[in-house]
């Protein structure tokens, strides 16, 4: 993706590996959770970010929070690397401009206090808002996540709201501050169905008003064409597919975003044709030699795909992917001398 | 996808026997009434959804039909009849013989209910032989077969839990559901913890193994997408009632209770125009105190604020379910029976 100071945050390279293995009998190993992640987030857009269980997804979003330190690549936020930051001055203000919004609404707030003490928090530690004025900032948070009137939320305690409603505090929790990134890992998975729509609404409204750049931390395909613009996929903790959500979506060139879609229950698409594909999991590799990390369970594969490693290639307007079939390099296009194939069946 | 039953003609459904027949259900926690007056069928060999919002009484219902409801919960009123007899006056040995033979379940979750310190082939064997009466060795063949039928390989009856991915460990739970060769599985959310990848492949299975063993199932999910890929009936509960039921591919279609409606367009589709999605405004209510009426009342749309007849009757009278096609029932006072 081309860097471009209009992004709030942006990240190069970004790579996280722990420890694994037994120690004790002196083989050491290492799981690449996260592998050379690359991506910027621009205001008024939602970026996605899906991939399975174990592909790295919440690691990306953790190095974000800096919970995690990366173990290499950089974060840039307004075109400054911040990714050693220590002075408290500069990690106060990233932590206030990169908010996150997690999975439990049950787990993150704190059930001995009410709605208006959460809120109450960030606006005195951040010092944005006159003492004078905190009320009437509490009452414009509540209405902007949709909580109104809210006079009737300020008060209660997390236990007398509804997950959803729980959710909206979170976020206007998150918004108090002021950011400008948000993300959110997974915010919809835990609430009932009937009330995920009214989330994933907010953020679209959000975006638009408060042009925030949004990271959407998702393993909900569906929820990710409903919000995003932009799509990334995750494959074992490498981005495998970038795009615009739709193109991704429509014509995906990764076979790996072809199993995601084709594995969605999707009661209008009609019937048609899955693609066939080895049982194996998404997850993080461990010491992983050279070669595609889907190539394993790939219908498409060729000799080459495990010999060496793909890079992401920009095959179509601003869509990338990391397969040496549908998105080959122009250097192993030469040395496999073949035209690009799009294999992988169009919807 | 292959063509399954449900494209049958009708007839040949109707003409099935009955094989799980619930009647005004009511099973309460307490005070809190749970499921509230519930008619149910299940004929012998479908795929019936149940589905709703975390809640609405599925998995109660789901636990009544198996008989493995704990105190505080209890029957009220009404009936489960399994073939006839009647399961809520049976004895506990009766019980106990019904459970895994007539009806087996896997829970909601239940890939993590494996025993993490006994061998997957041990556990298969305690459960059979505590039903039947066979030998160990005869027990750990058939243990070997059913993992044959479920797509892992035989030699697995040896391996721990923790050995298995979750996929796989999901495989092992339906396995043992199916091996006393029971008429009906339950299955309360079977594939809602695992990855959409793996999702599919154990719906794949799921329908290969009712396709080839003829078992009926219980489908309990909230995920209605999903229903209307596998299951050949489905059933809408809100609030401890069903609210509408009929064949799956008619409430695909033409679904005419507003919850149902709502639910459908709670999913955004993944193909097709994006349109922005209302979903349904407020939240299931309490069931200590559900609203009088229609308990869907307070969040429905074609409930209007302003005094009329209509609204009388929707905040005052509960509906019951009425036909309005041969197979297709909804409890709503906008729909008349006369379709």
């Amino acid at each position: 993706m081309t860097s471009s100071i209009s992004a709030p945050l942006e990240v190069r390279g970004l790579t996280k590996h722990f420890a694994a293995g037994n120690a004790l009998v002196g083989r050491r190993s290492r799981l690449h959770a996260v592998d050379d992640v690359s991506f910027a987030l621009r205001p008024g857009t939602i970026t996605a970010l899906v991939g399975e269980s174990g592909s790295g997804k919440s690691t990306v979003a953790r190095m974000l929070a800096r919970l995690y330190a990366p173990t290499s690549g950089s974060l840039l936020f307004e075109g400054h690397d911040v990714t050693g930051a220590r002075r408290r001055r500069e990690v106060l203000r990233y932590r206030s401009q990169v908010q996150m919004i997690f999975q439990d609404p049950f787990g993150s707030l704190n059930p001995v206090k009410t709605i208006r003490h959460h809120l109450v928090r960030p606006l005195k530690i951040h010092g944005l808002v006159p003492r004078g004025q905190i009320d009437t900032r509490i009452r414009e948070l509540l209405t902007t996540v949709g909580l109104s009137p809210p006079e009737r939320y300020t008060a209660k305690y997390p236990h007398e709201l509804s997950g959803g409603q729980r959710q909206r505090v979170a976020i206007a929790r998150a918004l108090a501050v002021e950011p400008s990134v948000l993300v959110a890992d997974e915010p919809t998975s835990m609430l009932d169905v009937s009330i995920r729509v009214g989330i994933l609404n907010l953020m679209l409204d959000l975006k638009e008003r408060e042009r925030l750049a949004f990271l959407y931390v998702t393993h909900d395909l569906a929820s990710a064409r409903y919000v995003a613009d932009n799509m990334l996929v995750m494959y074992a903790g490498q981005i495998v597919e970038q795009g615009p959500a739709e193109s991704v979506l429509r014509s995906p060139l990764h076979p790996y975003t072809q199993l995601l879609l084709d594995s969605v229950p999707d009661p209008g698409a009609g019937s048609h044709d899955r693609i066939e594909v080895r049982k194996g999991v998404a997850s993080a590799a461990v010491d992983p030699p050279a070669g595609c990390r889907f190539a394993e369970r790939c219908p498409l594969r060729i000799d080459l795909c495990t010999q060496r490693t793909p890079e992401l290639v920009l095959a179509r307007e601003g869509q990338s992917a990391r397969c040496h079939v549908t998105a080959p390099s122009p250097a192993i296009r030469e040395e496999i001398n073949v035209q690009p194939t799009h294999h992988v069946v169009s919807r | 996808m292959t063509v399954t039953e449900r494209d049958l003609p009708q007839t040949r459904q109707q003409a099935r026997e009955t094989l799980i027949e619930v009647r005004g259900l009511r099973i309460a926690y307490g005070d809190v009434v749970a499921v509230d007056g519930v008619d149910l069928t299940i004929s012998a060999g479908e795929i019936l959804g149940l589905a709703g919002e975390s809640g609405c009484g599925k998995t109660t219902i789901a636990n009544g039909i198996m008989q493995v409801l704990r105190p505080p919960a209890r029957i009220t009123a009404g009936s489960i009849l399994f073939r006839g007899s009647d399961l809520v006056t049976l004895s506990d040995e009766e019980l106990r013989r019904h459970r895994w033979r007539n009806v087996s379940m896997v829970f909601q979750s239940a890939m993590n209910s494996l025993n993490p310190v006994m061998r997957v082939g041990d556990q298969f064997v305690d459960m059979m032989r505590a039903h039947e009466k066979i030998s160990s060795k005869a027990a750990l063949a058939r243990a070997g077969e059913l993992l044959d039928i479920v797509g892992i390989d035989k030699r697995r009856t040896r391996a721990y839990a923790h050995e298995l991915s979750g996929g796989m460990r999901q495989r092992v739970i339906i396995a043992m559901a199916l091996a006393l060769n029971p008429e009906l599985v339950i299955m309360d959310e079977p594939t809602t913890a695992l990855d959409v990848v793996v999702q599919r492949e154990i719906l794949q299975q799921i329908q290969d193994l009712q396709a080839e063993l003829r078992f009926a199932v219980l489908f309990i999910t909230h995920d209605l997408s999903l229903l209307f890929e596998i299951a050949d009936r489905i059933a809408i509960m809100y609030a401890g009632e069903i609210v509408e039921e009929g064949p799956a591919a008619r409430l695909r279609d033409r679904a005419r209770h507003p919850y149902t409606l709502g639910l459908i367009r709670s999913f955004p589709p993944l193909s097709g125009p994006i349109e922005r999605m209302a979903g349904i405004p407020g939240a299931p209510p309490d069931l200590g105190s559900p609203p009088a009426g229609c308990r869907f009342h307070p969040r429905c749309p074609y409930c209007l604020p302003e005094p009329s007849t209509l609204r009388t009757l929707q905040t005052t009278v509960r509906p019951t379910l009425r036909d309005v096609d041969p197979q297709h029932r909804v409890a709503c006072h906008l729909v008349e029976s006369s379709e």
